[in-house]
Order: C-alpha cells, then sequence, then structure tokens
C-alpha cells in the first residue's frame, strides 16, 4: 500500500490538527470532543402527572447540551395547550372523553413528527420526549416510529407513591402552570389530583419481564431506588449516571472566584500569583458572608492555585482542592496583558474573537476543553448539598452556564466579577441566582465583548 | 516568575482588616500544591492532588452462588479502584478456607449438613472479617457497607465461567476436567439449597446493586455516597465480551530524535514508516469492527491517518504536560532545574512538573477513557509513553511506584485480551528501528546529587 505521508494542517481556530482536504478521509468531524452519538436517541418518559417528569427532562437536556450534545425537550403538553384554546377541568383527561383523545393522540403525532425534524434537519442527536406515555400502546406507537427512523429509545419511568412528595410537586410546578392560571390554590390541587386519577386507571407501567427486550431505567421515590435494563450505548450509560446522582433536596451552591490577584491588578491573565491587599480582604468578607449564612455542613472546594486556596483559607474550615477547577490554561499567552497578546499574537487575538467558546489558546485550552474537564466536577455538585465552589472567571462562566442553561455562545461573556458570590438555589424547574457584592473594590475585571476587543480591555497598572 | 524549588512562591505575609488573618501558603515542592505553613490550625491538610471522597471506609460484599463472577467483579473493581487512588484489597474467603484445609476432596464438604466443614468455613469468615477490621486502619467512624449481588440462571454463561477460571483452581488441580466439572456443578447445587437473594422488600434499607445476566440488568438501592456512586457506574460499564485492546505509541517523532521530551511535532521518517507498518499489522489482524483512538498531538494522528480508517481524538490522551520543561533535554533540565530533575526522580508518580503535570493528575483525566475503553469492544489508542504507561499499569494491576517505569517503547504495538481474571499480553515489535525513549532511575536522586549521576540513565539522542 503505497499511502503518501497524509499532511496535516492545524485549523487555527481549535488547534485540531485534520488533514488536508483532498485525503479521502476528510469527512473528519475535527471535533474537539469525541462524538459517541452514532444514532439519534429518544429518551422517553414515563410516569403518572407530578411524578417528575418534566423536572427530569429539562434538567437531563441542560445537562446534555452542556456537555456538547444538542438536545431538546419536546413536550407534549405543551402541544395541548397550543391545539386547546383554554384548559377547564381535569374532565379534559378522562378516559372516555374521545374527542379529547383524539385531540391528544393528535399532539403526540405532531410532537413526534417535530422530533423527526430535529434530528434530520437541525442536527439534534437527542431528543427527550415528555408526556406520560403510561399505556402500553401510547409506547409502541412511539416504538414503532423509532424503528422507522432509525433512532434509539430509552425509557425513564418515574415512579412515586409518597403523597408528601407528590403533593409538593404540585405545589412547586403544577400550581404555577398556565392551565391553573386563574384557579385558587386549593381548586387547583383538587382538579389536579382528579387529573391524576384519570391517568391511573389506564397506567401500565413498563413490565419487567414484557417489556424486558426495551432499555430502560425505572426511577422508585425520587431516587432510593434504579432499575436499569440493556443499556445500549455510551450516551444511555451517561444519561443513567446523571439520572443517578441527581436529587431534590433543598441546598445552595455559592460561586465565587478568588479575591482580586496580583496579576489581576497588572491586567495580567492567568499564571498562579497571590492575592492583593484588597484581594485579602475579600476573603475575611466572604468568611463573615458565609458564617453570616449560617450554613448547616457546608462544603467547600477550591482549585489548585494560590489565589483560591488563599481565599479558602481565610474561612477557617476544611476545603477540598480540585485540579479540575484551576484557571482555564492560556498557553503562550499565560501572564500577559491583552495589549502584549495584541502585539505578540495579534491573530490569535482575533480568532478569539470569532469564537471565544472553541477558541483554543496556543499551547493552551479553549471554553469547550474546560466544560469537559468540569464534569465530573458538575457530577459531584449534583451529589451534594451546600457548597461554595471558589474558583476563577472562566471556569465559573462554565458552572453558570450549566446551572443557568446558557448556550455555548452566551457561555465565554457571562458576567462573573471579582468579590461577587453568586447564590444559586434550585427551584421548581430552574435555578434563582442571587448576586450578592462584598463591598470591596476590585480595581479589574477582565471582561470584553465581541465587537469591542481592544477598546474594551479594562485599565490596569 | 520563574519556577526553581517551587518555594519562592510561599510567603505573602499581610495583615488584614478582616477578622481572619492572610494565612501564609507554601507550594510542596514535589506535588506543586499550595498548603498553609505548618503553624496554621489547619495544618492537618490532607495536601492531596485528588480531592479526598472517601471519608469512612467502605466494604464491599459480593453475594451469589457460585461460578456468578463474584471473584471476578471483586478483582476488576479493585483494580479500578486502586487505579484511580482509593487504596482497596480483596479478601477472598475461599482462599481462606484452601489455607485452612489444605486439600479439598470433594463438594461434600460444602454440603448444608457437613456440620465440620460449616464450623471452618464460618471461621474463616471471621478470620477474614478481623483482617478487613485490621486493613481499615482508621478506627473512628462507621464502616459503610455496600452489597453487589450477581445472579445469573444462564447455563451456557455458568458453564463457560466454570471452563475459564474452575478448572484452572488449586481445588481441581489433579482432576481431568469432566470430573472437576461434576463436582462443581455439586457444589453449586449445595448452595442453592439455602440461597437467599438479596430481598427487595426486607432489605429495602440496605445499600446494594443486584446484577443480572452478566449486566443485562442491575437494580440499585440507596447509594450512600460519592465511591458507592462510582462503583455502581463502573459495574454498569464493563462486559465480558471477548475482545482485544491494541496499545501503541505514536511512530518516532522529530523531537524523539532529539532527545526532546514533549513538545507537538511530526513524525520521522522511521516514524512515518511505522506508521505504514502498523496499518499492515492491523489489518492482518483482521479485527472485527475496530475503533481507532489517538490525543489532539500530531504525531499520534498522524501515525493514525496511515491506518485509512475513521479515528476518534481525545484531548485526554495528549502526552503529560511537562511545563516548564516542555521540549528540553534530559541535559536541559539538568542544567536549568537540577532540584525539579532529583524531586522527579525521588517519586516520579506523584512529581508534577512547574505549570505541568504528573502522572497521578494523569491518572485522573485517563479515567474517561478507561471507562469508556471498559464499554469498547476492539479498540486501537494510539498515544503517548506517559499515556501509555497509566493504560498498562490499570490493565495489568501495576501500582503507582512501578506505574512511571513500565517498558512502553515506540513502534511496539502491545495486545491486551482479557482472560480468566487478568489481561494477557502480546508484544509485537514491528521492525523499524527507534530511539529509546526510556529514563530508569538513577541510583542517586538525592538533590545535592552531581549531573553526571542525575544523567546516568538518560538514553542516547542526536
Amino acid at each position: 500500500m503505497s499511502q503518501k505521508q497524509a499532511r496535516l494542517t492545524q485549523n487555527p481556530l481549535q488547534k485540531i490538527w485534520v488533514p488536508n482536504v483532498n485525503s479521502k478521509l476528510f469527512r473528519r468531524r475535527g471535533s474537539s470532543v469525541p462524538q459517541f452519538t452514532n444514532s439519534p436517541t429518544m429518551i422517553v418518559m414515563v410516569g403518572l402527572p407530578a411524578r417528575g417528569k418534566t423536572y427530569i427532562s429539562k434538567k437531563l437536556t441542560r445537562y446534555l447540551n452542556w456537555i456538547g450534545v444538542p438536545t431538546r425537550v419536546f413536550n407534549v403538553g405543551q402541544y395541548r395547550r397550543d391545539a386547546t384554546r383554554s384548559y377547564n377541568s381535569y374532565e379534559f383527561f378522562k378516559p372516555d372523553n374521545e374527542e379529547a383523545m383524539k385531540i391528544r393522540k393528535a399532539c403526540a403525532i405532531t410532537a413526534l413528527k417535530d422530533v423527526c425534524s430535529y434530528f434530520n434537519r437541525q442536527e439534534g442527536q437527542v431528543a427527550v420526549f415528555d408526556a406520560t406515555n403510561t399505556t402500553q400502546e401510547r409506547r409502541e406507537v412511539i416504538l414503532s416510529f423509532a424503528k422507522e427512523n432509525g433512532y434509539k429509545v430509552f425509557f425513564v419511568e418515574s415512579i412515586c407513591e409518597d403523597p408528601e412528595i407528590i403533593a409538593e410537586n404540585i405545589k412547586q410546578v403544577k400550581l404555577s402552570s398556565p392551565d391553573y392560571v386563574d384557579c385558587d390554590k386549593e381548586e387547583a390541587v383538587a382538579d389536579f389530583l382528579k387529573r391524576i386519577e384519570c391517568y391511573k386507571v389506564a397506567y401500565t407501567p413498563l413490565d419487567d419481564d414484557k417489556d424486558r427486550n426495551l432499555s430502560f431505567i425505572k426511577i422508585f421515590n425520587v431516587g432510593s431506588r434504579y432499575l436499569v435494563n440493556r443499556v445500549q450505548d455510551h450516551i444511555q450509560s451517561r444519561i443513567v449516571y446523571y439520572l443517578m446522582n441527581i436529587h431534590v433536596t433543598p441546598r445552595s451552591i455559592y460561586l465565587s472566584r478568588h479575591g482580586e490577584s496580583e496579576l489581576n491588578l497588572l491586567g495580567r491573565i492567568g499564571g498562579d500569583s497571590g492575592l492583593s491587599p484588597r484581594g485579602a480582604r475579600f476573603a475575611g468578607a466572604l468568611s463573615t458572608y458565609m458564617q453570616d449564612q449560617s450554613i448547616s455542613d457546608l462544603k467547600v472546594w477550591t482549585s489548585h492555585m494560590k489565589r483560591t486556596i488563599q481565599t479558602a483559607e481565610a474561612l477557617g474550615v476544611q476545603y477540598e482542592q480540585w485540579k479540575a477547577l484551576n484557571e482555564i490554561d492560556a498557553g503562550v499567552c499565560e501572564d500577559m496583558t491583552y495589549e502584549e497578546i495584541q502585539e505578540n499574537y495579534p491573530e490569535e487575538f482575533a480568532l478569539r474573537d470569532q469564537d471565544k467558546y472553541r477558541y483554543r489558546y496556543p499551547k493552551g485550552e479553549s471554553y469547550e476543553d474546560l466544560v469537559q474537564r468540569l464534569e465530573p466536577v458538575i457530577m459531584e455538585l449534583e451529589r451534594q448539598e451546600n457548597i461554595l465552589v471558589i474558583c476563577h472567571q472562566a471556569v465559573m462562566r462554565c458552572l453558570l452556564a450549566y446551572f443557568l442553561d446558557k448556550s455555548a455562545d452566551e457561555l465565554p461573556y457571562l458576567k462573573c466579577p471579582l468579590h461577587t458570590v453568586l447564590k444559586l438555589t434550585p427551584v421548581a424547574y430552574g435555578c434563582k441566582v442571587e448576586s450578592v457584592f462584598l463591598n470591596i473594590e476590585a480595581n479589574v475585571d477582565v471582561d470584553r465583548d465581541p465587537e469591542e476587543a481592544l477598546e474594551t480591555v479594562p485599565d490596569h497598572i | 516568575m520563574e519556577a526553581d524549588g517551587g518555594c519562592r512562591h510561599g510567603l505573602v505575609s499581610l495583615t488584614v482588616g478582616g477578622p481572619a488573618e492572610q494565612k501564609e501558603l507554601t507550594q510542596t515542592p514535589l506535588l506543586k500544591i499550595w498548603v498553609p505553613w505548618m503553624g496554621s490550625s489547619l495544618n492537618r491538610r490532607r495536601g492531596s492532588s485528588v480531592p479526598q471522597f472517601t471519608n469512612s471506609p467502605t466494604m464491599i460484599v459480593m453475594v451469589g452462588l457460585p461460578a456468578r463472577g463474584k471473584t471476578y467483579i471483586s478483582k476488576k473493581l479493585t483494580r479500578y479502584l486502586n487505579w484511580i487512588g482509593v487504596p482497596t484489597r480483596v479478601f477472598n474467603v475461599g482462599q481462606y478456607r484452601r489455607e485452612a484445609v489444605q486439600t479439598y476432596k470433594n463438594f461434600e464438604f460444602f454440603r448444608a449438613d457437613n456440620e465440620e466443614a460449616m464450623a471452618i468455613r464460618k471461621a474463616c469468615a471471621a478470620a477474614a472479617l478481623k483482617d478487613v477490621a485490621a486493613y481499615f486502619t482508621k478506627e473512628q467512624g462507621q464502616v459503610a457497607v455496600f452489597f453487589v449481588e450477581s445472579m445469573c440462571d444462564d447455563p451456557d454463561i455458568i458453564a463457560e465461567n466454570i471452563q475459564q477460571v474452575k478448572l484452572g483452581s488449586p481445588d481441581y488441580v489433579d482432576r481431568d476436567t469432566e470430573e472437576a466439572m461434576r463436582d462443581f456443578i455439586q457444589r453449586i447445587k449445595c448452595y442453592e439449597a439455602t440461597y437467599v437473594p438479596i430481598d427487595d422488600e426486607r432489605d429495602r434499607k440496605l445499600s446494594y446493586i443486584k446484577i443480572f445476566n452478566v449486566g443485562s440488568r442491575y437494580l440499585v438501592n440507596r447509594v450512600q455516597d460519592h465511591i458507592q456512586s462510582r462503583i455502581v457506574y463502573y459495574l454498569m460499564n464493563i462486559h465480558v465480551t471477548p475482545r482485544s485492546i491494541y496499545l501503541s505509541r505514536h511512530g518516532e517523532s522529530e523531537l524523539n530524535l532529539l532527545g526532546r521530551i514533549g513538545g507537538d511535532s511530526g513524525l520521522s521518517p522511521r516514524g512515518q514508516r511505522y506508521a505504514k507498518a502498523l496499518a499492515g499489522f492491523i489489518e492482518g489482524q483482521n479485527i472485527s469492527n475496530l475503533k481507532v483512538w489517538t490525543s489532539h498531538m500530531k504525531r499520534t494522528i498522524q501515525t493514525a491517518e496511515a491506518l485509512g480508517v475513521q479515528y476518534e481524538q481525545w484531548k485526554a490522551l495528549n502526552e503529560i504536560d511537562a511545563g516548564v520543561c516542555e521540549e528540553l533535554t534530559y541535559e536541559e533540565i539538568q542544567e536549568n532545574f537540577p532540584e525539579e530533575f532529583a524531586l522527579r526522580d525521588q517519586d516520579k508518580y506523584r512529581y508534577r512538573y512547574p505549570k505541568g503535570e504528573s502522572y497521578e493528575d494523569m491518572v485522573h483525566r485517563l479515567e474517561p477513557v478507561i471507562m469508556e475503553l471498559e464499554r469498547q469492544e476492539n479498540v486501537l489508542v494510539v498515544c503517548h509513553q506517559a499515556v501509555m504507561r497509566c493504560l498498562l499499569a490499570y490493565f495489568l494491576n501495576k501500582p503507582a511506584g512501578d506505574l512511571p517505569y513500565l517498558r512502553c517503547p515506540l513502534h511496539t504495538v502491545l495486545k491486551l485480551t482479557p482472560v480468566a481474571y487478568g489481561c494477557k499480553v502480546e508484544t509485537f515489535f514491528l521492525n523499524i528501528e527507534a530511539v529509546n525513549t526510556h529514563r530508569e532511575r538513577p541510583t542517586n536522586v538525592d538533590i545535592s546529587r552531581k549531573p553526571e549521576d542525575a544523567l546516568q540513565t538518560v538514553p542516547d539522542h542526536i
């Protein structure tokens, strides 16, 4: 075989080595992350109302998108709301309401059509089909549809009989639903409970024996038990691992950067410098703030870099050091000012502004790389309860984007100023954010918007 | 900020207006970890480069009839946990029994009504538990218990298990195959009579995973903490389908020729020839459905390109980052960073290059690669010396002390095939000369050593 030595070229943005275009394998995905999803996958939720299906759907979608797997939720209830003018009462859901049944089935079909379009025309990889799917018949429809189109199917069934959990769910997310916008609370709860009864009559859970050839996970009582059947591939394995690590115990996550550092004062990026005097004062203020928060059993995490550790030391409590929380590696640009980068690497400077998420510093990292290395941190954050993470600007942007469901394009521009604590508290389907500036000035905020490039380089010494 | 021994960065003495005084930090010279001075009240800093998630010790208790894969799972899980840095040991009660009862006669020992044998077996379990307690050196805190039950009623799988690991057991060393097989099946029957699986209702407060039919189904109950979660994830990703893993470095690179470490150079002419030879070798192996993985570095990608098949690039497979020592020769490292050079020889596994990585860091970043390798079937990984050492140590159960000195020469493919409780290794040197990049530990690792002592084991180069 006389193959010529393949000539490689390094694409300037991501610094990925790819063969020259006329190589016969030039259909190189050239991704900086290994691509494990071949066929598109449908995740099909199963369960009575108020069992957390939409909660799981949204959370799982947020996670998958963050790790780089394009995912979208298709909520059939939403299609139903769009099809019917307004919601009257639970009677719509009675199994003998033929007219309503037709509408509901049509909604499911429309949603499936949109799934198709998402996969074929919008480069989606995972579609989460969020509906009760409580009958075998409905699940058969989905399975046939998937088979026709070559999609994989993975069922996620949520089973819960604890009346307290169900009541809490109804309170958190049903009372504020568009369906009950004009009802008083007690009326809404009564109606919703009757709605659940409508489904119960015809509910057939996934059968451990009859459905043994399907791929699924059954979640019992918000995660005290799981039954996992026939995981087919990488993405399903990741999904199972994620679902087994999340919990719904109330807690707060505090995100903060280290105090202002010596290099911050000099307008230099990266490096491993210590705190400036103001940064040291911030560490003290952070300690006071955290004490006032009166948190039971708070965990504290830092990176391996001096400035986060110095900040944590002021708290006087145990902390864990994670190398994965280290700031983005700016490679050849480490310790430089933006002016120096512009002077020495003008092309790099421009490329970064073109696609700040995917841009990789020469001999350094990209935000996309950061997300990959932060994934175990996110997984552990999901397992934990009250926790304070003292990290760095780029790292904090990545974590924040995960919690607030920000896209890759928005992520590198999220505002994470120094001396400001973000308190994140999961609520309903999302995350409440409280921003607390601890009232200690920080000179620089190394933060630029794309259009302004050098114009916005912050003042520094 | 130059990197010398690292201690220069240490002293930050500031007085602060706030209630907490600014702590002084020092960077440990070997691991490059920032820790407070000893005088700090929290001086019981673990100073680990990896977050420590195991507070209470954990006992993993296997459950299941004979030939259900308990020892296979025990050994594999132990290997994985040790590799990721969680000290783990197997306590195999059958082994205690073999030591207590010198020769095994036949299955009658295991009959439920054999009182004498029962007493011995119970004593063995008690002895093993005592050893477990001794192994857990921490006295405070409870021991978390996690059960792993393996359930299987597929006679083909059971027969295959018996074939693979029972016939070769010390118990059957003098028996012929058929006799051994018959006896073992009787042995299983002895247990079947009294076997009570973990009960999903009565045992609902216990933490456990039940594995059905070699992984087609799992039941997971009450995972308590991080380590149990990792164990469950691992157990759900392993499989027993026969396959082979091929490990190879990139072909010889330009920097290899110059004796320079790291960097991102392309292949030398001999390296290019290796890439073609590798293609020939792989084709000759006739592997079904081979996946090929490379790093993001030019030299592995160039090597893979010669194969003419699709490949995945993993940044996690990049060579160890030598920080300030990137692209230097060992002689230059000795000249510019003699203390670093000595520290590295003192503890090559934990030593972190200034602004770079350690082998310990690499194991951490390779963990997702290992997890995916477990999921996959036939795979060829084209990587780098330090990376390959880490992967090899995982498959061959080599401890941290040996890992950085494993031999992974250029132009040599290692074919790993899981067999019984371990891994068969076949080495294929593809007959294309290359420089030697293996540097043994020199005798003198003292910081004050002479340059000749430091450079004693440096391989030849241009």
